[in-house]
């Protein structure tokens, strides 16, 4: 996992360079990850894609999904801003390389059943 | 609860089943330095996690950068934690920016929120009224959380009420933003307050 202190370039060269350089860029997602929220599950798929084209944040992504993670925690382990993330993100769910919980998981009003869930989970913290 | 199937042809998962877990969050919102990280980090499983939106993205219409050319660099931070519920179900806990000025963001934290936690100092009790007008306006189930910090002045819960102007008919409650139980038993109000509306809506 990469740490802030680890980060190349010095403080002149401002926080902006290395986010967009890993995304050549990019600042909107391809439409796979347009649906990105803050709180979308992600998880890795074991692929057998070629990964030879990938960004070592790319694989870095796919090595914290082995298990299910958040968009949020993705940024928050990866350093870097959620838009850059979601970018990221994006090529990997066109790839098939991660999979992600459906938007509909995350809409309002949510129902009795999943906040009596909640309620239970909380309780016995 | 949530079983996702690669909704892509050609991820060549030929039908594997991989079971990606749902998500919901609370808000913890308030004024700046009112406790809402330390809220989060003590009831959270994981040490509370920063992640940080690009204000250039954002924030484009809404701060006018244009002569402070220093500052395109501006980040917002987020502060989260996290408790999982079961492996099917997880639950997050969003702080809110306290800057007044990153009030665009709230809607996305808002959006889909079981409901929200409006933390207040009573030194400060203003400080609550934006997240409150936020909450109340998009009618957003909401607790209020008078964090009562060792040594700060006592007041009764009416009187905090009346000093708020909150409806009688949202729940008031004083917490300990360091005690993983008092925050416990907040979290416990709002689910049960989103519950006790949805009710009423059903």
């Amino acid at each position: 996992m990469s740490n802030s202190s680890d980060w190349w370039y010095d403080e002149a060269a401002g926080p902006m360079v290395r986010p967009y350089a890993m995304v050549s860029g990019r600042t909107r997602p391809k439409p796979a990850g347009e649906d990105l929220t803050l709180t979308t599950q992600v998880r890795a798929l074991r692929t057998t894609t070629d990964q030879a084209t990938l960004s070592v944040e790319h694989l870095e992504i796919i090595k914290l999904c082995r298990k299910p993670l958040s968009v949020a925690e993705v940024a928050a382990y990866l350093h870097a801003p959620l838009v850059v993330v979601k970018v990221l993100l994006s090529d990997l769910i066109q790839r098939g390389d991660v999979i992600t919980s459906g938007p509909a998981t995350t809409v309002t009003p949510v129902d009795m059943n999943l906040l009596q869930k909640v309620l239970d989970g909380v309780r016995a913290i | 609860m949530v079983s996702v199937q690669s909704d892509r042809p050609d991820s060549g998962q030929g039908g594997e089943e991989v079971l990606v877990p749902s998500s919901v969050k609370i808000v913890v919102a308030g004024g700046f330095g009112v406790g809402k990280t330390t809220m989060v980090g003590a009831v959270s499983e994981i040490t509370p996690l920063r992640t940080e939106e690009l204000l250039t993205e954002a924030g484009e219409e809404i701060d006018d950068l244009y002569g402070v050319e220093g500052k395109t660099t501006t980040t917002v931070a987020l502060d989260f934690g996290r408790i999982t519920i079961n492996p099917e179900l997880v639950l997050y806990l969003f702080g809110t920016p306290g800057q007044d000025r990153f009030w665009f963001l709230w809607d996305e934290l808002a959006i889909g929120s079981i409901g929200a936690v409006v933390l207040v100092d009573t030194r400060r009790l203003d400080a609550g009224f934006g997240a409150i007008d936020f909450f109340e306006r998009r009618g957003i189930p909401f607790v209020v959380a008078v964090n009562c910090f060792q040594g700060s002045h006592s007041y009764t819960a009416e009187e905090m009420r009346a000093a708020l102007d909150v409806a009688d008919t949202v729940p008031l409650v004083l917490c300990d933003a360091r005690d993983r139980e008092s925050c416990k038993a907040v979290l416990v109000r709002v689910i049960e307050h989103a519950m006790n509306r949805l009710d009423v809506m059903a």
